[in-house]
């Protein structure tokens, strides 16, 4: 019985670690940015589908991986940030305006990568092993790959509230998230930090994708449902909160599993019935203004 | 209740031109191949779902991202009830299902923020797809079902009636004070609110009102593709489409989103024939150059060149 | 005809109104001033429905509207203009004020009874020459005047007027005032935010100060230019 509950209490961890990362990922975005990049979850995707070609066609470490997707993320969300919504900033009349003109382009987004990744990797569902050794863990047995993803959440996720808190950089970020007016009036570069934040999202949701592709098979469709969980999680934690999205995802997370072992399948469901909660209690999420 | 009379002079030239048009569609069964009858259900299809789409989004601003929602909706409503009742019982059920679903969601989410609608809208259609993936697996053991059988022409007919109907609503609606007031709630929705404009219960109203339409054409769309699952019915690709036709065609007037839909539901047909594996991609990437550089869509840019062309200032089309 | 108990309403942890007690009679014509950021504001919203106070009651014409949505309490006769102005500015002028008709109190007319009450409220107002014109291209002058010919469309018994002189010059501030007038000559009463001091005095038959979301004098116009308080909370801004 205590096994039971501790391993579903582990892998609800596992999972929040998870939904951590993809919602902070977002919470910048959208938070900074203002842009609510429906197409987040494709960027999980890449960075999953990427991770499983270099494993398996160059035998690249997955985790060096990470180095890899990270950065090449980084880069793509800020030149898209660059090229698309700060073209679309300056042309939108009001912050509504860029709020559904951003919304709507992101959603071009989504179906111009899902239908490269379907070219690039066709719609089989792939899978590979990497560290699929049991661990044991309290007497219950975890894969040795599960762990190193929750660890690597944990690291990611903490790394970057500190560069949030302590950095200079992270300090323009916050203030920038405020109020960007203020922000640009005090020598903040406004612009570049909306891109770097666009670029770091990115970067956080390709990071979350190669954790994913280790512990679990994954195909070029896989992202919409990540995109509507890291929104679930980024409104529970409070619209524009950053440490809100992680302590939320790891909320998430647990119910995921706590609902998987009683009833699999429904926990897109319990995430919604979260949601519905949510918008009839407290839209503002659990930290959010 | 009309806001502005119409203006005979003006209008009987379009008019007759509408007329004859319809005239034409309605008889296209009785002269056209059944290619062409086939590939023209798709194209009024699209006409519905995107013309619904405009009727609730244009005015007010709010972006749903839920037509694919009420579409799957219309579509399982269609195989769970298709061998029970007859036909129109079937369309007007898929029509309801969609309306009750929208004045939930409505009900939910309206009264908020535009953005926790359109989360919310654009969520939806993966959570029903996955209630009923887990419904069917743990209860009917079997995934999908198999709807009945229904001929080309009358399936042409029945969403050539649907477009009728939409349209003349969509048309009341506008030239009504609701259409007024959809107008206002899009410009300062507090300022429309102590006017008197009891917006939530307007919002969602007309929120139910244009997913009719949605939920009657998965209904009888359904029949075409004889055997349906979670998958094929709830695909976002059809909240895709409305908003790529609307926003390429324009959202000003009506032309604009009928001539948005009849250019990509032809296109989709030419291009998954030829390029299956690049249309999304081509799709996509429009969708984003006409939010950049075409914000007014297609009819705008016509209705921009003709000012130009025309010289001096035209009076502002009330539409 | 409208009074309020304790009003309080926080946002965060500051307190923007705070315990205020208010009344305007029936045929009055009320003031109320205060420093930038005093609360006028808010106070306004939490009569007219947009907001909803943590505690207190508010009573109009005996009924109890705390927590109303606004288009009840429109519906009810209450009529409110804003501080930044919005007039829907894709629409006429005539359509601007038609919804007042359509959706306020006497909202089963038909199109040409609309019509009709339109363009005489337009010409009370003095905007008769451009009802077709979209808001967005009125002087601000004018678009003040849409907005208060749109809250008079809804027949109201109360009017709730929102700085309806900031940004104006003295002509137009004049013929502002001279507006007021002939509105509580209609029967209307009147319950107005203003800053412009002149306007104020001469318009009002009381005034009522904020500051820091607290009442601090209440009276005539001339009890309140002699008040010792209110000249110091203004003098030490």
């Amino acid at each position: 019985m205590i096994v039971t509950i501790l391993d579903v209490v582990i892998a609800g961890l596992l999972l929040g670690g998870l939904y951590a990362l993809i919602a902070m990922g977002l919470s910048l975005q959208y938070g900074v940015a203002r842009v609510l990049n429906i197409s987040h979850g494709e960027f999980i995707m890449l960075g999953a589908l990427t991770t499983w070609s270099l494993f398996t066609a160059f035998h690249i470490n997955p985790l060096v991986s990470l180095a890899i997707c990270g950065p090449v993320a980084f880069v793509l969300g800020f030149v898209i940030h660059r090229t698309l919504f700060k073209r679309l900033l300056s042309s939108s009349a009001s912050p509504g305006v860029f709020e559904s003109n951003s919304m709507l382009a992101s959603f071009g987004l989504l179906f111009i990568i899902q239908n490269i990744a379907l070219i690039a990797w066709g719609p089989e569902i792939r899978g590979y092993s990497y560290l699929r050794v049991p661990v044991n863990l309290a007497g219950a047995l975890f894969g040795a790959n599960r762990l190193i993803t929750l660890g690597f959440a944990i690291v990611i996720g903490l790394a970057f509230y500190l560069f949030l808190a302590r950095t200079r950089l992270g300090k323009a970020i916050r203030a920038a998230a405020q109020d960007p007016t203020t922000a640009g009036l005090m020598g903040v570069n406004i612009n570049l930090v909306l891109a770097l934040c666009f670029g770091f999202g990115a970067a956080m949701a390709s990071m979350a994708g190669m954790l994913i592709s280790l512990c679990y098979p994954v195909h070029a469709v896989i992202g919409l449902e990540y995109t509507i969980i890291a929104i679930i999680v980024v409104v529970l934690g409070g619209l524009g909160s950053i440490p809100g999205s992680f302590i939320g995802g790891f909320i998430l997370g647990l119910i995921g599993s706590i609902v998987t072992y009683f009833e699999p399948g429904l926990a897109l469901a319990a995430y919604y019935a979260i949601f519905i909660l949510l918008l009839l209690v407290r839209p503002t999420g659990l930290m959010g203004k | 209740m009309s806001i502005a009379r119409v203006d005979w002079k003006k209008v009987w030239a379009p008019g007759s031109l509408l007329i004859i048009i319809l005239v034409l569609l309605a008889t296209l069964s009785l002269y056209a191949s059944t290619y062409t009858v086939i590939l023209l259900t798709s194209i009024l299809m699209y006409v519905v779902l995107t013309v619904s789409w405009v009727i609730f989004s244009a005015p007010t601003g709010y972006v749903s991202l839920a037509p694919a929602a009420f579409f799957g909706v219309g579509i399982y409503t269609s195989a769970i009830l298709g061998k029970a009742l007859p036909l129109p019982a079937v369309i007007l059920a898929g029509g309801l299902a969609s309306f009750c679903l929208a004045l939930l969601v409505g009900a939910l989410t309206l009264r908020l923020r535009g953005i926790y609608f359109a989360i919310f809208t654009f969520g939806l259609v993966e959570l029903i797809k996955h209630l009923l993936l887990w419904y069917e697996i743990k209860f009917t053991g079997t995934r999908g079902r198999f709807v009945i059988v229904v001929d080309n022409d009358t399936i042409y007919h029945v969403m050539f009636a649907i477009l009728v109907i939409l349209l003349l609503t969509a048309y009341l609606i506008r030239r009504s004070k609701f259409g007024l007031a959809l107008r206002s709630i899009g410009e300062y929705e507090d300022a429309a609110a102590h006017t008197g404009v009891n917006v939530d219960a307007l919002k969602t109203v007309t929120f139910a009102i244009s997913a009719v339409f949605i939920g009657a054409a998965g209904a009888i769309m359904a029949t075409r593709w004889t055997y349906i699952d979670p998958y094929i019915a709830f695909n976002p690709l059809f909240s895709f489409m409305p908003v790529l036709m609307a926003i390429f065609g324009g959202m000003g007037q009506f032309s604009g989103p009928i001539l948005g839909a009849a250019i990509f539901g032809y296109l989709e047909e030419v291009l998954l024939t030829k390029f299956p594996y690049y249309y999304m991609l081509i799709f996509g990437i429009i969708l984003i150059v006409t939010i950049l550089y075409l914000p007014e869509g297609l009819v705008g840019l016509v209705q921009k060149l003709w000012r130009r062309i025309s010289g001096g200032k035209r009076a502002h089309a009330g539409g | 005809m409208l009074e309020g108990e304790a009003v309080t309403k926080y946002f965060g942890g500051l307190a923007a109104v705070w315990n205020v007690d208010f009344h305007v009679d029936q045929g009055e014509i009320v003031g109320l001033i205060g420093p930038n950021g005093a609360g006028k504001t808010t106070l306004f919203n939490l009569i007219s429905g947009a907001l909803v106070p943590k505690s207190g009651t508010i009573r109009f014409k005996g009924q109890n509207i705390t927590g109303l949505k606004p288009h009840r309490i429109c519906r009810m006769g209450m009529g409110r203009t804003f501080q930044s102005v919005k007039v829907f500015p894709n629409m006429s002028v005539l359509e601007n004020v038609l919804l007042g008709f359509l959706f306020g109190r006497s909202n089963s007319m038909s199109s040409a009874e609309a019509a009709r009450e339109a363009t005489a409220v337009l010409e009370f107002v003095g905007l008769s020459a451009v009802k077709a014109t979209p808001a967005k291209d009125l002087t601000l002058a004018n678009q003040k005047r849409v907005e208060v010919a749109r809250a008079l469309a809804t027949k109201p018994e109360l009017l709730l007027l929102d700085e309806l002189m900031a940004g104006l010059n003295p002509t137009e501030v004049a013929q502002a005032m001279e507006l007021v007038t002939r509105i509580r000559e209609q029967g209307i009463t009147v319950f107005m935010i203003e800053h412009v001091m002149k306007a104020i005095m001469s318009v009002c038959d009381r005034i009522m100060v904020l500051h820091h979301g607290e009442k601090i004098a209440e009276g005539t116009p001339q009890e309140i230019a002699t008040s010792k308080t209110v000249v110091e909370v203004y003098l030490g801004e």
